[in-house]
């Protein structure tokens, strides 16, 4: 025989009476869940953007550099004077011309990890990718501008193997080229690459790695080549992580203004931009004005992307 | 006549794991083939190397007299409906069907005809616009197996084809398939772990058991006069009996196998075989007696509407001695 069992069981503690009160109503616990996250995205985030759109509707008085706070467009009509609309022409092209050799270079990489890593490699993997993130973003810039500069180990290196000849001919480019590589568009480039790559990465292994081997089987079995299943099942399924990546690798670039700063032709970027303007020229209506150009572009960005059907196979 | 598929000592090991180990086998032609064994007895490698994804280790493989171990997936002509099915999600029905014709580089328009051929043959006609995803299991069945036949393979192969449908549309698409396939005249090969899938839908049946072949035939023979002892107990879980108790019963000193439907309950008295009731199993149809007797454990089937002995009773066993099976293995 069994002893006396009751049916229920006594309550331990406000252990007890608290997952009893979220059993009755689980709405409370949503509700505790989402307050701390969603008065930061709401007064301090959201509110926050209000206050800088605001400021983007005033315009500044020429004579005494005070801010007139009525309404007008002025401000952004600004934008479009050849000097501004040049930054914000380079400034796009940039993070476009990033995107693409983050994407192009993360490829394989999130491929070999989705689908061949495992164990230790895996664990390799994520290391390799995540340990640039672990040093400070300073570092990495400056180590990368003695690379690339005149004296730095890519001259030494091209020089040693007879193929300096290539490096000049790059140099000599139009727009592109430059002095050496760190004062050249090609230098702001390859290290805006360099230092968003594992943000293009991570998203597009993640993506890659819910595409089941049977659906690469299928196509393989129903004819197609490797190219062709490339093409036409891998990347379309693949896509959203790719939009992922590309919506980190596009707004980090659009917003940063200390590679440009270091490496580079010196040419104003947004970023900088909106960093003069606020300070020393305390121009706040056009900073906030250039600061709301990546925003906008980010979501003509996303609407394209949308409508391109990125997330059809979400 | 040249079979569809002929493995000659086709091994396919992985590390120091023997999936398939040294497998000789002859689909022919026309004929509707089923691979049946537990998991991991090699059933769905050997598959996979008929489609290709995977490469032998030894032997060859010959599909139609050609040797086609070391052709690509892609260039053999033959055509598999996944145990997941494998329907691409961002595609509609009709370009599911059509994948294989648009890769081959058909024009539009004639593609898209023979997806609806193809639909309309699996009974799904004017589902070309719907996504994967709003169909029910058995309807991305049909596509799945639209989209394999599309490209007129000479092999289809299908991988637990029914596994993933519950019990009544299973039933359904086991006749559907029969009928589709001798429709087509195309060569069947599917892979099962469901001995009564096999026995019903198949002309003849390999039994798998740890990478080899256990035995090979019609439904009837391999459920009627298994080879080994793993078959008769694979098979429809016949009774084995040890060579003693196939002697004590008048057969030679080897091992047999008998049916649970071959055996009726008699009284203890005067039985040549009686045992002690440990189990009884309601299986709708008839019980499952469960007997500790000399030397083996008996069941018995018996048919609904009968009486039933209750647990700890003794009783009598009796059955025709012709079907007593006397099996190869010693």
């Amino acid at each position: 025989m069994m002893g006396f069992r009751p049916v229920t069981l006594p309550v331990r503690g406000p252990g007890d009476r608290l997952t009893a009160l979220f059993w009755r109503r689980p709405d409370l616990l949503l509700v505790l869940l989402l307050a701390p996250p969603l008065l930061w995205l709401g007064v301090v985030y959201l509110g926050s953007l209000a206050a800088l759109l605001l400021q983007s509707f005033y315009s500044i008085d020429e004579f005494s550099g005070l801010v007139v706070q009525e309404f007008t467009l002025k401000t952004y009509l600004e934008l479009l004077r050849p000097s501004n609309f040049d930054i914000l022409l380079r400034t796009v092209g940039m993070a476009a011309a990033v995107t693409l050799g983050c994407a192009v270079i993360a490829f394989p990489i999130a491929y070999y990890a989705a689908r061949y890593a495992r164990g230790r490699w895996k664990a390799a993997f994520y290391l390799g990718v995540m340990l640039p993130l672990w040093s400070s973003y300073l570092v990495k810039v400056y180590a990368w501008k003695l690379i690339l500069s005149k004296e730095g180990i890519v001259t030494w290196a091209t020089d040693a193997a007879g193929a300096s000849a290539v490096l000049n001919a790059v140099l000599a480019l139009p727009v592109i080229g430059g002095n050496s590589l760190s004062t050249s568009y090609i230098g702001t480039w390859i290290v805006f690459v360099y230092v968003w790559l594992p943000y293009m990465i991570l998203p597009m292994q993640a993506a890659l790695e819910r595409v089941p081997q049977s659906m690469l089987e299928a196509s393989a079995d129903l004819g197609a080549t490797r190219a062709q299943t490339l093409r036409r099942v891998i990347l379309p399924l693949a896509l959203p992580g790719v939009i992922a990546g590309s919506i980190f690798t596009f707004s980090l670039t659009l917003g940063d203004y200390i590679i440009p700063q270091i490496i580079g032709s010196s040419r104003l970027f947004i970023g900088q931009a909106v960093y003069t303007l606020q300070g020393t020229a305390g121009n706040i209506p056009l900073a906030a004005a250039f600061a709301v150009v990546p925003i906008a572009v980010m979501l003509v960005y996303l609407a394209l992307a949308k409508r391109m059907g990125a997330f059809d196979a979400l | 006549m040249t079979d569809a598929v002929e493995f000659v000592g086709v091994s396919r090991h992985f590390g120091p794991v023997r999936a398939v180990d040294g497998v000789d086998l002859a689909i022919a032609e026309g004929s509707f083939f089923a691979m049946l064994g537990p998991s991991g007895s090699g059933k769905t490698t050997c598959l996979r190397l008929i489609s290709g994804f995977e490469k032998p280790t030894g032997g060859q493989i010959r599909i139609f007299g050609e040797e086609s171990g070391r052709v690509p997936p892609n260039l053999r002509n033959v055509n598999t409906v996944f145990q997941d099915y494998a329907l691409f999600p961002h595609m509609n029905v009709r370009d599911n069907v059509a994948y294989g014709l648009m890769v081959k580089g058909v024009p539009r328009a004639v593609r898209a005809a023979r997806a609806e051929e193809m639909l309309a043959l699996v009974k799904l006609d004017g589902y070309g616009d719907r996504k994967p995803g709003q169909l029910s299991g058995g309807q991305r069945q049909r596509v799945a197996l639209a989209r394999a036949l599309v490209n007129e393979p000479r092999v289809l192969l299908l991988d637990e084809p029914l596994g993933a449908l519950d019990l009544k549309l299973r039933e359904a698409m086991q006749d559907e398939l029969k009928a589709l396939q001798k429709r087509l005249g195309i060569t069947f090969v599917f892979v099962t772990h469901d001995q009564g899938e096999a026995l019903s839908m198949a002309d003849r049946v390999a039994v798998f058991s740890d990478g080899k072949v256990a035995q090979v035939g019609t439904p009837e023979e391999v459920y009627g006069k298994p080879r080994t002892r793993f078959v008769a107990d694979f098979v429809g879980s016949s009774n084995v009996l040890p060579p003693a108790l196939t002697q004590r019963l008048g057969g030679p000193a080897r091992w047999s196998s008998l049916r649970p439907e071959s055996l009726r309950l008699t009284a203890a008295e005067g039985a040549a075989l009686a045992g002690t009731v440990t189990a009884l199993r309601y299986l709708g149809a008839g019980t499952r007696v469960v007997i500790d007797g000399p030397g083996a454990e008996l069941a018995v089937l018996v048919p609904a509407g009968q009486a039933l002995p209750a647990t700890g009773a003794r009783v009598g066993l009796a059955f025709d001695p012709a079907m007593l099976h006397v099996m190869d293995e010693a």
